[in-house]
């Protein structure tokens, strides 16, 4: 028998990982069984249940300073599967919990089964798949193994597909079937990938690979099919024509999950694959690609957004170029240069600060479709003076996605322009700049006509309770900016260990 | 040519054929099709990969199997939704077809039907 090397050790408190993923679960099957309203107040009342396990892995996480471990069934791998819980992973996994439970909350007023009926399809399928998007991200997050990630990344599209297409009406189902389709050639790319991996190694599981690691053409065929199959589902240029319509047509809740979180996952895959399992392999060339496709993602991205004429498509298109910011991680956090560091941490910051600020965003546009009764920009005269904590929610996301301080988005882009300037690689620094100003443009095209005099009628005032919910995320946003220095130490948790190896 | 290559090579014209009709077709029931061809091909090379086992002194590595299992299920779950929404698209719009500017129906009760 193979001795455990320390690397695969289970750590104390482990269990929580299986916990995290076991809850949101167990609440599905819970809203499946007792249907009607009860789905509703299971997944409410799952929301504080997971962000408080989730804040008790980051605790666990930071008080020990190195990653927890589980194996499932006390099967070490390669045999088992193994769930990891490293910095980034904590991170995420409360970002999920605090933008999910913001969204459900949010969603109430639009999703809560009608009087006089015991089960309405729409609240409960809503009550359903948002919880199995959580329970997908919590997978995808503290997985181990690149096919036990397949599994996850696939029950994250299952659930993600159908959110897009609640209302039932055709243009939200050709969206959802364009997604569906783009979302399935990305797994079956990832599960060839992961195939070429396993024939090479014997052994899927992301450490044990690491280990393993070696430049074989498999191996670069693998990342090549696996990192194409992981493009698609996260939407970056030019494999993104699913997502503004998707995004777009969804219902407003389900659109601060999908914008804020949903493309994350795979993103965080992406991650998982180039830096935890490859990062030994030579060269910078692989880097550099996925770094100019996010380039060409801000730009074309931003140029779009400035050309929508409905706010939820502008929102939408500004998906696609802070998409491309997430991107820029490859170049900048890989190598040898002494700034990996900032490259690092800015990039993760931009996953953080584009969740809340996006979600916070999408929110304050369902209101305003809610209270104009349209999303058509060149029509919100007199809407700021109307509505204004909702304008004043999209000014702070915008203050964000422009890369203002202070701002979350700010600290990220400030971030990863010290890394690309230290480190001599200065095109991806004019290009953030670029899509800064471009980011200036389509907030101000959102917030202009929305301060100048005009009279406009609102169908009916948001609710204060609701804009409240939006504004919390766009202000943890902007407190991101300020986060001190040991937070970024923390997102290191786990990766020096992996950087160091030959 | 060992069966292992000559599945190996099938593997991959199926996973070729797939690519090639996901990205031509634009019906989306074919493209579901290539899909499934793609996974097909998928499923074979992950197949052949348990071979690979016999270095440990199994005939065949039983863990691949168990992997191409999972595929199998999770691809047949995919196609189904897949087909799903299309007919449901048929139901609405009187046409399938990926084009989002095909005339709708006027709205009915978008909600009703479970």
């Amino acid at each position: 028998m193979i001795e455990t090397p320390p690397a695969l050790a289970v750590t104390a408190g482990g269990s929580l990982l299986m916990l995290a993923i076991l809850a949101p679960v167990a609440a599905i099957l819970l809203s499946f069984a007792l249907g009607g309203r009860f789905a509703e107040r299971v997944a409410l009342g799952l929301t504080p249940i997971g962000l408080a396990i989730a804040i008790a892995i980051a605790v666990c996480v930071w008080r020990s300073g190195a990653p927890l471990v589980y194996n499932v069934a006390g099967l070490p791998p390669p045999l088992g599967i193994a769930l990891r819980a490293d910095g980034i992973s904590c991170v995420m996994l409360v970002t999920a919990a605090l933008v999910i439970a913001a969204a459900a909350f949010y969603a109430r007023a639009n999703f809560a089964t009608p009087e006089g009926v015991t089960e309405a399809r729409a609240p409960l399928a809503f009550w359903i798949l948002i919880q199995a998007v959580w329970a997908a991200l919590t997978i995808l997050f503290v997985g181990g193994d690149l096919f036990n990630l397949y599994v996850a990344l696939e029950l994250l599209t299952f659930a993600a597909v159908p959110l897009v297409c609640l209302s039932g009406k055709p243009e939200t189902l050709v969206a959802a079937l364009r997604y569906l389709m783009f979302a399935l050639f990305g797994s079956v790319f990832y599960l060839l990938g992961a195939a070429l991996i396993y024939g090479a190694y014997g052994t899927l599981d992301i450490v044990l690979l690491a280990e393993r690691m070696r430049p074989l053409p498999a191996v670069w065929l693998a990342a090549g099919l696996m990192t194409a199959g992981l493009l698609a589902k996260t939407a970056l240029f030019p494999l993104h024509l699913w997502l503004p319509p998707a995004h777009a047509n969804a219902p407003a809740a389900a659109s601060a999950v999908l914008s804020g979180l949903v493309v994350k996952g795979s993103f965080f895959v992406t991650i998982r694959l180039w830096f935890t399992v490859l990062p030994s392999l030579p060269g910078g060339a692989a880097e550099a690609v996925l770094g100019t496709l996010g380039s060409a993602a801000i730009l074309f991205g931003s140029v779009l957004a400035l050309r929508q004429e409905r706010l939820k498509l502008l929102i939408a298109y500004s998906t696609l170029a802070q998409i491309g910011y997430l991107f820029l991680i490859f170049p900048l956090a890989s190598g040898a240069h002494p700034w990996i560091a900032d490259g690092w941490s800015g990039g993760m910051m931009q996953t953080l600060s584009h969740a809340f600020a996006k979600a916070a965003m999408f929110m304050s546009a369902g209101l305003l479709a809610e209270s104009l009764g349209h999303d058509r920009i060149a029509e919100f005269a007199g809407a700021g003076r109307a509505m204004p904590a909702t304008f004043f929610v999209l000014g702070l996301g915008g203050l964000s996605l422009m890369g203002l301080p202070p701002s979350g988005g700010f600290a990220a882009k400030w971030l990863l322009l010290r890394a690309s300037v230290a480190a001599d690689q200065w095109p991806w620094a004019i290009v953030m700049l670029a899509g800064g100003l471009l980011a200036a443009g389509y907030v101000y095209r959102i917030l202009a006509p929305a301060l100048s005099a005009g009279a406009i009628v609102l169908k009916a005032p948001p609710q204060r309770r609701r804009e409240a919910i939006a504004l919390a995320l766009a202000i943890v946003a902007v407190a991101l900016g300020f986060a001190p220095p040991s937070f970024f130490d923390f997102l290191q948790i786990g990766r020096a260990a992996t950087t160091a190896l030959p | 040519m060992s069966a292992s290559t000559l599945a190996g090579l099938v593997g991959a014209a199926l996973v070729g054929l797939g690519l090639y009709g996901l990205i031509v077709n634009p019906q989306p029931l074919r493209k579901i099709l290539a899909f499934n061809l793609i996974g097909s091909g998928a499923f074979l090379v992950f197949g052949i990969v348990a071979r690979r086992g016999a270095a440990a002194g199994f005939p065949f590595d039983p863990v691949p199997q168990a992997m191409v299992i999972t595929g199998i299920v999770v691809a047949f779950a995919a196609s189904a939704l897949a087909v799903a929404l299309i007919l449901r698209l048929r139901e609405e719009t009187g046409n399938v077809s990926l084009d989002s500017d095909a005339p709708a129906k006027p709205p009915g009760d978008g909600a009703g039907a479970s």
